[in-house]
């Protein structure tokens, strides 16, 4: 009886010294908040405009005595990272800079604090451009109800190897097949020349590289350039009809249009995204490379690439129908679960200032500040910040409803089957991808 | 009259028993594996009967909405995961019977006494100790058909492996063989060093063939071990995301869209917390369902 009582009050004080221990940390942990009071933490992927962020916020600190830290996770894991802290409503981020696409999730699901209010009153809805404002701000699209202010203006352009095009023996071989000059190619079809000219497997030298991976959605950003192109559209933005606007005859060849660009890209290009589309050119593998243009100062940095001084760079070309641009980039907004609001709205305060947005630009940041994207100190900054500024005029984004991973999923799978896979055609992917599509927004009560 | 070894009473008499000790030690250990372990499961399967989204603000009959065995329903009408299951199956039937040949064949190498056996099996189980993702970054670089000298060495030039719809999942599970081979071999190898020698001592005074031996001796009693080693390959098989995601990405097309990989993105890309947890649970159920059908071989090979 006595072992037994002592056995009971054994396990009480474990549980009594286990409690007291998690309250004693927890305990540290919040006055460790205390001490580290004017410290905010700013989420994004892992890539060269999050260090230029960082050298941003470090002149925040050093005007403002707030330290703010860029914190980051690789690409791969940034979406899943994000929403498994949203989904526990954790602290661990004041700010995330967050794809345009999430928009819908973080207003609708409360991961985000609304800026209307916010925005309006430092104008930022007039300072930066009006296309960025509604890719990465506004949700419900055209509603002016505003959930983040734009940071990283991005879209798709192109590289290509300037002495490549420029060598007078390929440009008079180029003439001879073709019939045209070798130039930076003004539409599809005579990039998908150029490509089709520059594809040497015995020399592992290859056309052109472009958007394949199934993950996430990289396949859908290239595949949007020329969808738009051919005058096809993802659906209409405001009945969420699908059927009869994806799968026209135009959708469908444009889909067949990537299949042919496809077979000029270098080997097992199946699985490829930013990172292999930048090696594409820096290792000299490819003629032309498709990338955002976030991804380009790695290219014009002859440190990382011995191909740097003969890099050119130009906008999307024109399609049958349209010259459109699929929109990358990022806003930031504020998350509802973080304690620190007042230094986030600090930090956005700061942010916006014409001088500061100046100073993003010169740091490398692609700003979306209308004075400084018009400046020409910015134009010539870099030989791509022209076509940069081109391009921000073209773009156009994926669908930013809530649900846009399960949107993702079907394209990117019926997508990666017909233009890698082979397994259906062009057709059979958009079809399917139409009655998918259909299915999800009836689902979730997109028709009521 | 209760009789007590002496340690016990003097630990009693302190007022505390031996068993009281014991399950003292163990009682952190049961309070762990409850919150990290049995608590979610049970959770998550509360979670399969509902309509419910993590990353959603909770509201009551909204989020989480019961709807019985709605996603079980609807996971096993799903004509995809169907396709994915299997993929699965012939990526888990060609991976380990790739693994329980190389392995078996290289323990039948190795036992047998030479120089520097020791280092040379040390050698082997390399590829298991390194990290999954890791193998699969590099052997998506020796399968590139520009600079992998897989394509080199077999003459192959531009053959594609991993982009093609064909060959991607053989070459998913080419790495996986490599990686665990070793494991099954490390198993068999235990079970061959344990037959007793006298066995074949005596086959051999019969005058018994190599196969003869091999069939009646060797085979019978490595079996144990091996069907451990076959359960084990299996069920990760069955799970292998790590190679696969890195490889492939579930491509091309959906040609190695393995059912984790499927898990996943449902799970961690959709956020589709409820039909996540019961594609889980009928991915648990049919694994326990496999792994207990060689159990009961195990046990038969166990009394023979």
């Amino acid at each position: 009886m006595k072992a037994r009582k002592l056995y009971f009050f054994l396990a009480v004080a474990l549980v009594v010294v286990f409690a007291a221990s998690v309250t004693v940390f927890a305990t540290k942990d919040k006055a460790g908040g205390g001490e580290l009071e004017g410290e905010l933490t700013i989420f994004w992927a892992e890539w060269d405009p999050a260090n230029y962020l960082q050298e941003l916020c470090n002149i925040f600190t050093e005007e403002t005595g707030i330290v703010a830290n860029v914190e980051t996770t690789p690409w791969s894991d940034f979406q899943t990272k994000t929403f498994n802290e949203f989904a526990a409503r954790g602290d661990a981020y004041d700010l995330v800079v967050g794809d345009s696409q999430w928009l819908g999730r973080g207003a609708t699901q409360g991961h985000y604090v609304e800026l209307t209010d916010w925005i309006k009153e430092h104008g930022v809805d007039k300072s930066m451009a009006p296309a960025t404002i509604v890719a990465y701000a506004e949700y419900p699209k055209g509603s002016g109800t505003y959930w983040a202010v734009p940071v990283e203006g991005d879209a798709c352009g192109w590289s290509y190897r300037k002495d490549k095009f420029e060598d007078p023996k390929e440009m008079a071989a180029f003439k001879a097949k073709y019939g045209y000059n070798l130039e930076v190619p003004e539409t599809w079809d005579q990039l998908l020349d150029i490509a089709e000219f520059f594809y040497r497997p015995d020399d592992h030298f290859y056309g052109a590289a472009i958007y394949t991976q199934k993950d996430y959605d990289a396949l859908t950003m290239g595949v949007e350039n020329v969808l738009w192109a051919w005058g096809a559209d993802l659906g209409d933005y405001d009945t969420y009809k699908v059927d009869g606007i994806i799968n026209t005859p135009e959708g469908v060849a444009s889909i067949q249009f990537y299949k042919d660009l496809y077979q000029f890209t270098p080997p097992d290009w199946g699985n490829a995204f930013f990172p292999e589309n930048n090696m594409a050119i820096t290792e000299g593998l490819a003629a032309m490379s498709m990338n955002y243009y976030a991804f380009f100062p790695a290219l014009n940095n002859p440190e990382m690439s011995k191909f740097a001084d003969v890099t050119g760079y130009f906008a999307m070309p024109k399609g049958p129908a349209d010259q459109v641009a699929a929109l990358g980039g990022q806003g930031a907004s504020i998350i509802t679960y973080s304690k620190k609001h007042d230094l986030a709205y600090a930090w956005l305060e700061w942010f916006v200032k014409s001088e500061n947005q100046a100073t993003w630009g010169a740091l490398g940041g692609y700003t979306c500040d209308l004075k400084t994207l018009k400046s020409e100190e910015f134009l010539n900054m870099t030989p791509y910040n022209r076509s940069f500024m081109e391009t921000m005029q073209m773009v156009k984004d994926f669908w930013a409803v809530p649900e846009y991973a399960e949107l993702l999923e079907a394209c990117q799978r019926l997508w990666h089957e017909a233009i890698v896979a082979g397994t259906i055609t062009p057709q059979e992917a958009m079809d399917g991808i139409a009655e998918e599509w259909e299915a999800i927004f009836e689902k979730f009560g997109y028709y009521d | 009259m209760n009789q007590q070894k002496p340690g016990e009473m003097l630990a009693t008499r302190r007022g505390l028993s031996d068993t009281a000790i014991k399950r003292l030690f163990v009682l952190p250990t049961i309070i762990l594996l409850l919150c990290i372990n049995i608590f979610p499961l049970i959770w998550s399967l509360g979670l399969s009967f509902a309509d419910y989204s993590a990353v959603r603000p909770r509201v009551p009959g909204v989020n989480p909405n019961w709807i019985g065995g709605g996603n079980y329903k609807e996971v096993l009408m799903d004509s995809h995961i169907w396709e994915y299951f299997t993929i699965t199956a012939k990526y888990a039937m060609m991976a380990v019977a790739g693994e329980f040949l190389v392995g078996f064949g290289i323990a039948l190498l190795l036992n047998r006494d030479f120089k520097a056996k020791g280092l040379i099996t040390t050698l082997i189980l390399i590829p298991m100790m390194m990290s999954m993702a890791i193998v699969g970054l590099f052997w998506k670089l020796l399968y590139n058909p520009g600079w992998g000298i897989i394509n080199y060495m077999l003459g192959l030039k531009d053959f594609q492996w991993l982009a093609n719809p064909r060959v991607a999942l053989v070459a998913v599970a080419i790495t996986d063989i490599w990686m665990w081979a070793p494991f099954t071999m490390l198993l068999a190898l235990a079970g061959l060093s344990a037959i007793p020698q006298y066995l074949y001592e005596a086959a051999e005074i019969d005058r018994a063939s190599w196969w003869f031996k091999f069939r009646r001796i060797t085979l019978p009693l490595v079996t144990p071990l091996l069907l451990i080693a076959l359960i084990f390959r299996t069920m990760e098989a069955f799970k292998m995301f790590d190679i696969a995601f890195v490889m492939t990405g579930g491509g091309p097309g959906t040609t190695t869209e393995l059912i984790a990989i499927n898990l996943y993105r449902l799970a961690f890309a959709q956020w589709n917390t409820g039909r996540a947890s019961a594609f889980a649970y009928i991915i648990l159920i049919m694994i326990i369902a496999i792994s207990n059908i060689y159990i009961k071989y195990l046990n038969k090979a166990k009394e023979m």
